[in-house]
């Protein structure tokens, strides 16, 4: 990463320099079996979330009146059997995953956006400006952050917009802080010396100059928030404080088949073996980009 | 090191004064009430409740009585739960969660470590990449997701635990103290195998191995002492992780505990219960924090405070 940045570049030379770091990276992310593996199955699960729902005979709220609760039936076309409505289990564990997976990009993307530019002003500004507004992040750190996320969820009405909204506004501290300190060390470089001696706005030095070279660090830890934004829609939605009927999400349907699984185990396993699999994708994936884009971490 | 212990507790107060004026402020600007009923209340009646509760003041004067009144420890009246005060249901409910949380700190710590030590130990051995894969499952499994499933196994299938409440005695613990410690144990394995991998590649075990100390010895009181303190370190995010973790851990094993208290409170507008209780975890998470930043301190003479 260090030689990829040495030499102070013109504009016009930085493409290849950021391609040629990707590339690297990509390398060294293909040797990680893992990583790969994960890869491909968080798509597979993704494709099916998306494309599954049309090629099933069932839809989201589609009741078989002959079959309520029944396990896993081949022959009615319920792979995943019927919950207590008679809906079908399939359909409703991939509708949720869309669910769960847009949660976790949108709430990820909310976070990224508070965090990258406060951190980036912070950094970038430096002083007391920096040191008040690291102090705030401190601050906010020892709240009881999860807490305040269930009050605003019970007080202002459960809608999914309100969920992207607490869940990035919870999570961009961590996210602040590591750009922060990347915009530190980028800050004293010769390129943002020479767009300031160009007239650059601070701004434009932020939007055009700074944030873009934080993006390694910040991709990795994107992919890592993503698991716990899910966790996190799904620990609201399991105490009935997340995702309303009539839509659905794994956490939803984990909290219902927590209730009745002493009748019908199936109502619990499918969704959260999805669940599972998903966030362990994650996890692996963002443990490889982690060792792809910063090798002396290894 | 008491000067700073001061200085510590003195900086948490601004928090906590923020906390306190976070929540009331959010919860009484939510629409609703704990008055509000399907069918309407008689006018003389709702306003009699209200004068009772004070609800009838300016919000500025009810947040000035509320503050005062917790400065002196009194939580006041439950708006649902009548004829109980915030302060009867929390001391009611922490023996429960304190019991709940303190063991399965503990638990997590001691698995934790053991767990990461022999991975270390035995670095990429099977047994490494078996505890680690276990590891890793702990912490991508959410326990509400690990605590259904134990119930349905142990509980539901097998019949060995009682599946909730806490009239079985003190078996009905081992299942939530179990789901609850299971995450924090699987980072602190990762967590310590990571760190103690490191310290055993470090000179002064290198010295400890060449003078002919036994193995036991160099990793009981040279290693493990190096190796611990990111552990301690992760022991104030672990509370914190364990504290929420309680709400939902005693909402699936029907739990009298805080967090069952709170969730109720939330639900029912409860204002003073909801409050109290989030208050009370603040305070619990911030002195906590404190206590592990003073333990970290105590082991590592490197750090100094100033």
């Amino acid at each position: 990463m260090t030689d990829a940045t040495i030499g102070s570049l013109p504009p016009a030379a930085k493409p290849i320099k950021g391609r040629s770091l990707w590339q690297d990276a990509w390398r060294r992310l293909r040797t990680n079996k893992a990583a790969i593996v994960s890869l491909a199955v968080l798509a597979l699960i993704a494709v099916a979330c998306v494309v599954g729902p049309y090629l099933l005979p069932y839809g989201l709220d589609d009741v078989d009146y002959a079959a309520f609760t029944t396990a896993p039936d081949f022959a009615a076309q319920h792979y995943f059997g019927t919950e207590a409505n008679g809906r079908d289990l399939l359909v409703r564990t991939l509708y949720g995953g869309q669910i769960s997976l847009m949660v976790g990009i949108v709430g990820t993307l909310v976070s990224l956006i508070i965090g990258v530019t406060y951190g980036a002003t912070s950094g970038f500004l430096g002083g007391r400006v920096d040191s008040m507004m690291m102090r705030l992040v401190d601050v906010l750190y020892s709240l009881p952050f999860m807490f305040f996320v269930i009050l605003l969820m019970v007080f202002f009405g459960r809608n999914i917009l309100l969920i992207f909204v607490a869940i990035g506004a919870v999570n961009w501290l961590d996210m602040a802080r590591i750009v922060r300190g990347q915009t530190l060390s980028i800050k004293r470089k010769e390129y943002i010396e020479a767009a300031h001696a160009c007239g650059v706005s601070s701004w434009g030095i932020i939007r055009k100059h700074v944030i873009p070279n934080t993006l390694g660090p910040v991709i990795v830890y994107m992919t890592l928030t993503v698991p716990q934004v899910i966790l996190l829609e799904s620990f609201l939605s399991f105490l009935g404080l997340g995702v309303q009927e009539p839509m659905t999400s794994w956490g939803v349907l984990i909290s219902e088949g927590a209730r009745s699984m002493t009748i019908a185990w199936w109502m619990l396993v499918f969704p959260a073996v999805f669940l599972a699999i998903t966030l362990f994708c994650l996890n692996f994936i963002g443990d490889g980009l982690r060792d792809a884009l910063d090798p002396r971490d290894r | 090191m008491l000067s700073y212990a001061v200085r510590r507790i003195l900086g948490a107060i601004p928090t906590i004064l923020a906390i306190i004026a976070l929540a009331f402020f959010m919860i009484r600007l939510a629409p609703g009430g704990p008055f509000a009923t399907d069918k309407p209340l008689p006018v003389e009646i709702k306003r009699n409740l209200e004068k009772a509760y004070h609800l009838d003041e300016p919000l500025y004067m009810q947040f000035g009585r509320y503050m005062g009144n917790v400065l002196q420890g009194d939580f006041g009246p439950s708006f649902r739960m009548r004829d109980y005060s915030v302060n009867e249901l929390l001391r009611q409910g922490f023996p429960y969660s304190l019991q709940i949380g303190l063991i399965a700190v503990a638990v997590a710590s001691f698995f934790g470590i053991l767990f990461g030590t022999i991975a270390a130990l035995k670095q990429n051995t099977p047994g490494d990449y078996g505890t680690m894969a276990i590891a890793m499952i702990g912490i991508t499994i959410p326990n509400f997701v690990v605590a259904p499933l134990l119930v349905l196994l142990l509980a539901v299938t097998w019949r060995i635990l009682p599946a909730g409440g806490i009239t079985a005695g003190w078996t009905s613990f081992i299942l939530p103290i179990v789901a609850l410690s299971l995450p924090p144990t699987a980072y602190i394995a990762r967590l310590t195998r990571a760190s103690m991998i490191e310290v055993l590649r470090s000179n002064f075990v290198r010295t400890a191995r060449a003078k002919g100390l036994p193995e036991r010895i160099t990793i009981m009181r040279h290693t493990l002492k190096a190796g611990l303190l990111p552990v301690v370190s992760y022991l104030g995010p672990a509370t914190a992780g364990i504290i929420t973790g309680s709400i939902v851990i005693e909402q699936i094993f029907g739990i009298p505990g805080i967090g069952r208290y709170f969730i109720q409170g939330a639900l029912n507008r409860d204002y003073t219960l909801v409050m109290g209780t989030v208050i009370f975890f603040a305070v619990l998470i911030i002195l906590f924090n404190l206590l592990v930043d003073l333990l970290y301190g105590a082991l590592d003479p490197r750090v100094r405070y100033d």
